[in-house]
């Protein structure tokens, strides 16, 4: 019996590839209940984790296992409670303290750690040597990096019009972007690619067993 | 009331956090410890909100009957399977409120939860994302067209990158002679990687950090305040 | 060009990569790989760390970019295992817990003799991203007080003298998105000073690239599929991920074949309306 369902599980699932990859053709009722059905499992598979990985093991099981000494839990919880308000219109403005309490948290961590490490290391890592490189390629790169990454920074200040010869670091900026842009595109393709590789792997190797 | 004090507790929360930084000790270090295990709580209710909603927006198109209403009940029905096995079963090591369900993990193979997880979910998630190739083949045969030398620049970045990022693209260039090493196309795909995408990230992403910097102070003294909503 | 004629076009493309795609999984070419740069420091940050290190790997990534993260999941472990250094797993994606159940079991196929809660443990997910990450800075159980199995947290042996990140001989962050690599950049490295390497899809590898600095702030960085089979190289597995190579060098050519038809396309329309217009 469990190889029975074994198997008609991969079944199920060549079904649901095939109704996914309809869609390459045209819209059509498979594809409209394929991403349906996605929607309902992916909804119930957080609600599930959420659960078990967060509600139970932070909240549920520390105030069953020790009330008195972690009764300070209550307030999480009941701020937790106010934000499900939101969906009670007359009642949405509880919501705006567990919310403060989430929003003040992440911009106080956001404000820190972005200043550290995508301001202050990154422009600091900008300040190198380019002449210590090893070959002359490298010595070149280093001097593309400092002028690439000041004029790209320029390129994004928009608050004084850029005229005349203070648009040239800008234009410069511009090229800079534009190899970045092309080369996050190749990366890109090589992703999306991948994924595609990874579902005829599932169906040659795993339904048609075409493949080792 | 109803907005200023809430704006009183983002501004105590944030300026906790900060000066947790730079003080690391008691009360501030206690105090930032507890907000970030409160945090952790509260943002799993947060989650249960979009949940919710999706229930809420599924289930009035299925009782009005829109179109497409079989679709949306297909879906409350996927989402409320899944709820129901994990609660009642458990998922992997977790058991449910009737324990680990062994008489079904004997004819099924594994729990309810997972079979689905493994059989429908996972399946699902993978193809949609792996459409995603075909549209950017797609993308590359109308988009990439020489016009302006802008776009020239970025044709010719991604297909050096595309080329290089491949077996293939090693062998094209392997004849040439040590010397010009820097013109084989694993060599140039590195260099372009290394110094102008590097450069151009860098930028982006030092500009992004002062617009965090300046939108997470606004929020924190309060001049930024969408996140209140509205009083209607 | 008429719509018709656009929607044929696109289903002769769509046709033509599924058939480049699916010929080299079933008939190989063998095609070999070079090793790149920031390849090669994700493996000396592995090699160089001491035996008996312990090190944690966080599966930061879901079931659909699996083809390209979870060949670096048992690259990486493998090495590790090789190394006789310890792992611990950790998860900042709710699927990520499953993702290193099923790295571990692919693997230790390889290792029997490495035993769960001695050699590795899978500490499971946590909500919260860089919360979370900071948190573990500074105790880690109080994070993760029981495993994935929920077996106490003082009850497993190899976690007994580990307190906090700073424990750690590094991390590596298996990453699709936020929140991920970066955040453990953030929290681990520039906050904790742990070594941070790891690996992401290939969407995102560019973006991070800029880690990759004289700070050290990220130790090396696996993007995409070719560099887990890269890394699959160095440590001479023919994985899945090299495998996978011939078919994703053989969709990138057909990608540059369909921009230089799409280039000839648009030059013969460019000429035939810069003629119409003079015949005008």
């Amino acid at each position: 019996m469990v190889q029975f369902m074994q198997i008609l599980g991969i079944w199920i699932g060549a079904f649901l590839t095939f109704s996914i990859f309809s869609f390459l053709y045209k819209d059509n009722p498979f594809y409209k209940l394929a991403e349906q059905v996605f929607v309902g499992l992916s909804a119930g598979y957080w609600l599930i984790y959420i659960i078990y990985y967060v509600i139970m093991p932070n909240l549920v099981s520390k105030l069953i296992e020790d009330f008195s000494a972690n009764a300070i839990l209550i307030i999480p919880a009941l701020l937790g409670l106010m934000m499900l308000l939101r969906l009670i219109p007359k009642a949405q403005w509880v919501s705006r303290f567990p919310l403060a309490v989430v929003i003040g948290t992440s911009a106080g961590i956001s404000l820190m750690r972005y200043m550290q490490s995508d301001l202050l290391n990154q422009v600091s890592a900008t300040m190198i040597n380019p002449l210590a490189a090893e070959s002359l390629p490298d010595i070149i790169g280093s001097f593309l990096l400092i002028i690439g990454t000041i004029c790209g920074i320029y390129f994004f200040y928009f608050s004084r019009k850029k005229e005349g010869i203070y648009a040239l670091p800008s234009k410069a900026g511009i090229w800079f972007l534009m190899i970045s842009f092309g080369a996050s595109f190749g990366y890109t393709v090589m992703a999306r690619v991948s994924l595609l590789i990874g579902r005829l792997e599932f169906i040659l190797k795993d339904w048609l067993h075409l493949i080792n | 009331m109803k907005r200023t004090l809430p704006m009183i507790l983002t501004f105590l929360v944030g300026m906790i956090v900060i000066l947790s930084e730079f003080i690391p000790h008691f009360p501030f270090s206690k105090i930032n410890s507890t907000l970030e295990s409160w945090y952790l709580i509260i943002s799993g209710f947060a989650m249960l909100l979009g949940l919710i909603s999706l229930v809420r927006v599924n289930s009035s198109k299925v009782a009005s009957k829109e179109e497409n209403w079989q679709y949306y009940l297909a879906g409350l029905i996927s989402l409320f399977t899944m709820v129901i096995f994990g609660l009642l079963w458990g998922m992997q090591e977790t058991a449910g409120l009737l324990g680990h369900g062994e008489s079904i993990q004997n004819w099924l193979g594994k729990k309810p939860f997972d079979y689905l997880f493994d059989n429908a979910y996972l399946h699902l998630s993978a193809t949609m994302f792996s459409l995603l190739a075909f549209f950017i083949a797609s993308a590359a045969y109308r988009a990439f067209i020489i016009r302006s030398f802008e776009s020239n620049l970025l044709m010719i970045s991604a297909i050096i990158v595309i080329l290089g990022r491949t077996s293939f693209g090693t062998m094209l260039t392997s004849w040439l002679p040590q010397r010009l090493y820097f013109l084989q196309m694993s060599y140039m795909t590195d260099f372009i990687m290394k110094y102008p995408n590097t450069a151009a990230q860098r930028a982006i992403m030092i500009s992004a950090a002062l617009g965090i910097f300046g939108s997470s102070l606004r929020i924190i003294i309060g001049i930024e305040r969408s996140y209140l909503g509205s009083d209607k | 060009m008429s719509s018709k004629a656009n929607l044929v076009e696109r289903r002769i493309i769509f046709g033509l990569l599924f058939i480049v795609v699916t010929m080299p999984l079933i008939f190989p070419i063998g095609w070999k790989t070079e090793v790149s740069p920031h390849v090669q420091m994700a493996y000396d940050l592995v090699e160089n760390s001491p035996q008996g290190s312990i090190a944690i790997i966080s599966f930061d990534y879901d079931p659909s970019t699996a083809t390209e993260l979870q060949p670096m999941a048992y690259a990486m472990i493998e090495h590790a295992f090789s190394k006789n250094q310890k792992i611990i797993a950790v998860a900042l994606w709710p699927q990520g817990a499953q993702m290193a159940d099923e790295a571990f079991g692919q693997i230790l196929a390889k290792f029997p003799d490495k035993s769960y809660g001695t050699d590795y443990v899978n500490l499971g997910y946590k909500t919260g991203g860089m919360v979370t990450i900071q948190a573990m800075g500074r105790d880690i159980k109080s994070v993760f007080p029981a495993d994935v199995k929920g077996t106490s947290i003082q009850d497993i042996a190899m976690l007994k003298t580990f307190n906090n990140l700073k424990n750690a001989a590094y991390i590596v962050s298996l990453s699709a998105g936020d929140p991920g690599i970066k955040q453990w950049i953030m929290a681990g490295h520039d906050m904790f000073g742990v070594s941070v390497t790891g690996g992401t899809t290939a969407v995102s590898a560019p973006g991070f690239l800029p880690y990759i600095n004289q700070q050290n702030q990220l130790y090396g960085l696996l993007g995409g599929l070719k560099a887990a089979a890269e890394y699959e190289a160095l440590i001479n597995v023919i994985g899945s991920a090299t495998v996978k190579m011939d078919a994703q060098s053989v969709a990138h050519i057909l990608i540059i074949i369909l921009v230089v038809i799409g280039n000839i396309k648009a030059y013969k329309i460019r000429r035939k309306k810069a003629l119409a217009a003079q015949g005008d």
